[in-house]
């Protein structure tokens, strides 16, 4: 278990070096001049020049650059963006709303999979189960960026049961119609394999010698076979908050929440190169992390895999 | 890329397991392809797919058979006009006919959601193939450079290179966004390829050859390749539908197609902004994007259904 905890630690070393260069490079490589972007239409004079080549080593080898770059990073130092703000506060203002928009999408994602999964799993073949399995298809194909306007089309303006739009502080009511949105991208899978995982294990042994005992039907199915069944689900709702992060950028723009993605989008869209860098490396090493958390968490949860 | 791997994880719709593939003749064995379409056959889902999809091919390949109207031509004075005889659809806040638009929307969907996967299968299936074919210190190299690859969330890749891309401030941005879904979601595509070749290649019908001394390159596209690429194309299938979205969204996001070029994404995102008063401008390019996007998907779930029984 150590020897397999050290050598993921490694290689997620060697995947954030990588993926942090890589998004550098498409970044800051071949700026035509970044002196000109930072200043912005006004006249650079040559003393400024200097100075700001001297300051953000613009003279030295691109790799030198990255190295300078990730030292900062590393020591908590993510510089500043192009409108003057120190990075690090806008994380510090961003990252709490995104998280609690996260947060909140997972755990109406899981209640509303697993309560549906299995009972559709229960109900296998019948109605209910072809009308949500028609259902999560559906789910399944939709692009956030058809749900995410229409449902704020439908329930926050039409029906006015949501408030359409965040204020600066996110409350949670606010958050609520966003969080459902991104919960939609995750429900149909996380459903289906509830389900599929609940069917196989109705049929284990186990099941039968519990049963046979003479457990209550209630006991056998949340007891022992939810138990059983809820292991890939977990693993499934790890791996699902990369696909949270990427929506959550299409939907915090368009129900306009100040958070990660709202930061990344306009920051892409205005070229703040050192910002972009800065959020994405930050989005990297929380996906490594989560990931590296998911595969020990299914060795707690199933006695029967062993890491070497 | 998440949700690709999800899509795949994912199980069939209405998939009943075990139910018997109906009368199997007796003297004459199928394909694992002719077993695949008799199943297909039966399935109500492929054919609401397969007649979707094809509508929505033939409204990219002649637009003009839906609608005579130019969708270039906007007039003002036409603003949130309600639906006329030629626009069912009514008229935006440029006074463009909606109707036309959406049409002539579908061309740039398809043509950056097919030309991308084509992109993405082509490398896909290299890195995939020399990955398993090689294995050792290649397959080390190529694996990790996929680990990385996975390691940023593909969307925020998308918007960097797609904007990084486009930089030309009078291009259409198709040519970018072509390029940029292509060499982002290969991935997926390379691990099944690479996991694939790898089980076909301790096959003892490959030892055979090898033994006749088939040379590397006839052993690999003569036996290796044809049995391991049925779950790499199901899988391209999937990936279509999932980059028209991808273009869709980055058009959204105003780093995808822009400079007058039409796509449904650019329709939504102007769309949202005036939803309050005036919702349809919004509502009918989301309609026909989920409904392609859904055609695709609905395809190859099907499609995977039916070449790959295990998954049921």
């Amino acid at each position: 278990m150590f020897r397999y905890i050290v050598r993921r630690l490694l290689q997620m070393v060697l995947t954030f070096f990588g993926a942090t260069f890589l998004l550098y490079a498409l970044v800051f490589a071949n700026q035509k001049d970044p002196i000109q972007a930072l200043v912005g239409e006004r006249p650079v004079t040559e003393s400024q020049r200097i100075a700001l080549t001297q300051r953000y080593h613009l003279d030295e080898g691109f790799f030198m650059q990255y190295w300078y770059y990730m030292k900062g990073l590393l020591t908590g130092d993510f510089g500043t963006s192009l409108t003057g703000r120190k990075i690090v506060d806008m994380m510090a203002d961003a990252w709490p709303v995104t998280l609690r928009l996260a947060l909140i999408a997972i755990v109406i994602a899981a209640t509303f999979s697993v309560t549906v999964g299995v009972y559709s799993a229960l109900k296998r073949g019948g109605l209910f189960d072809n009308v949500s399995l028609v259902i999560t298809l559906v789910l399944l194909a939709m692009p956030i960026v058809v749900i995410a306007p229409l449902f704020q089309l439908i329930f926050g303006i039409q029906l006015g049961w949501f408030p359409p739009t965040a204020t600066r502080d996110a409350t949670v009511w606010q958050l609520l119609l966003p969080a459902i949105v991104l919960a939609c991208i995750v429900i149909a899978p996380e459903m289906r394999v509830t389900r599929t995982s609940v069917v196989e294990n109705l049929r284990a042994d186990y099941v039968r010698t519990a049963r046979a005992k003479g457990l209550t039907r209630m006991r056998v199915i949340w007891v022992h076979v939810l138990r059983n069944s809820l292991i890939p689900v977990v693993t499934l709702i790890g791996v699902d908050l990369g696909g949270l992060m990427a929506g959550a950028i299409v939907t915090e723009h368009v129900f306009n929440i100040p958070g990660v993605g709202f930061n990344l989008a306009r920051a892409i869209r205005t070229e703040d190169g050192p910002l972009v860098v800065g959020f994405v490396s930050i989005l990297v090493i929380l996906f490594l992390f989560i990931n590296l958390l998911v595969d020990l968490l299914y060795a707690a949860l199933d006695p029967r895999i062993r890491y070497e | 890329m998440s949700d690709l791997n999800t899509v795949t994880a994912a199980e069939a719709p209405g998939g009943q397991p075990n139910v018997p593939h109906g009368p199997v003749k007796k003297d004459k064995p199928r394909s694992l392809a002719g077993d695949a379409w008799a199943d297909l056959r039966k399935r109500k889902i492929f054919w609401i797919a397969v007649v979707l999809v094809a509508v929505v091919l033939v409204m990219a390949a002649w637009p003009t058979l839906f609608t005579s109207a130019d969708p270039g031509a906007c007039a003002l004075a036409n603003q949130y006009k309600g639906a006329t005889g030629g626009a069912l659809f009514g008229f935006d806040y440029q006074g463009c006919d909606i109707y036309a638009k959406v049409i002539y929307g579908a061309r740039n969907s398809i043509t950056v959601g097919v030309l991308a996967t084509l992109l993405a299968g082509v490398i896909g299936l290299i890195f995939g193939l020399s990955a398993g074919y090689f294995g050792g210190l290649v397959d080390a190299i190529l694996s990790r450079f996929i680990d990385i690859m996975l390691g940023v969330p593909f969307l925020l890749a998308g918007i960097v290179l797609s904007n990084r891309l486009s930089s030309d401030p009078k291009s259409n941005g198709i040519f970018a966004v072509t390029l940029t879904l292509g060499l982002l979601s290969w991935t997926t595509g390379a691990r099944v390829m690479r996991s694939a070749v790898i089980s076909a290649k301790n096959q003892d019908y490959v030892a055979a050859a090898r033994m006749l001394g088939s040379p590397p390159a006839r052993l690999i596209f003569r036996h290796i390749l044809p049995n391991s690429i049925a779950s790499f194309i199901v899988l391209l299938t999937l990936l279509l539908g999932i980059n028209i979205a991808s273009e869709a969204t980055l058009s959204f996001l105003g780093v995808g197609l822009k400079n007058g070029a039409i796509s449904w994404g650019i329709m939504i995102a102007d769309g949202t902004q005036f939803a309050r008063t005036e919702p349809w401008p919004l509502v009918w390019p989301a309609i026909f994007l989920g409904a392609t996007v859904l055609a695709f998907i609905m395809l190859g779930d099907a499609v995977r259904d039916a070449f790959d029984p295990k998954l049921r």
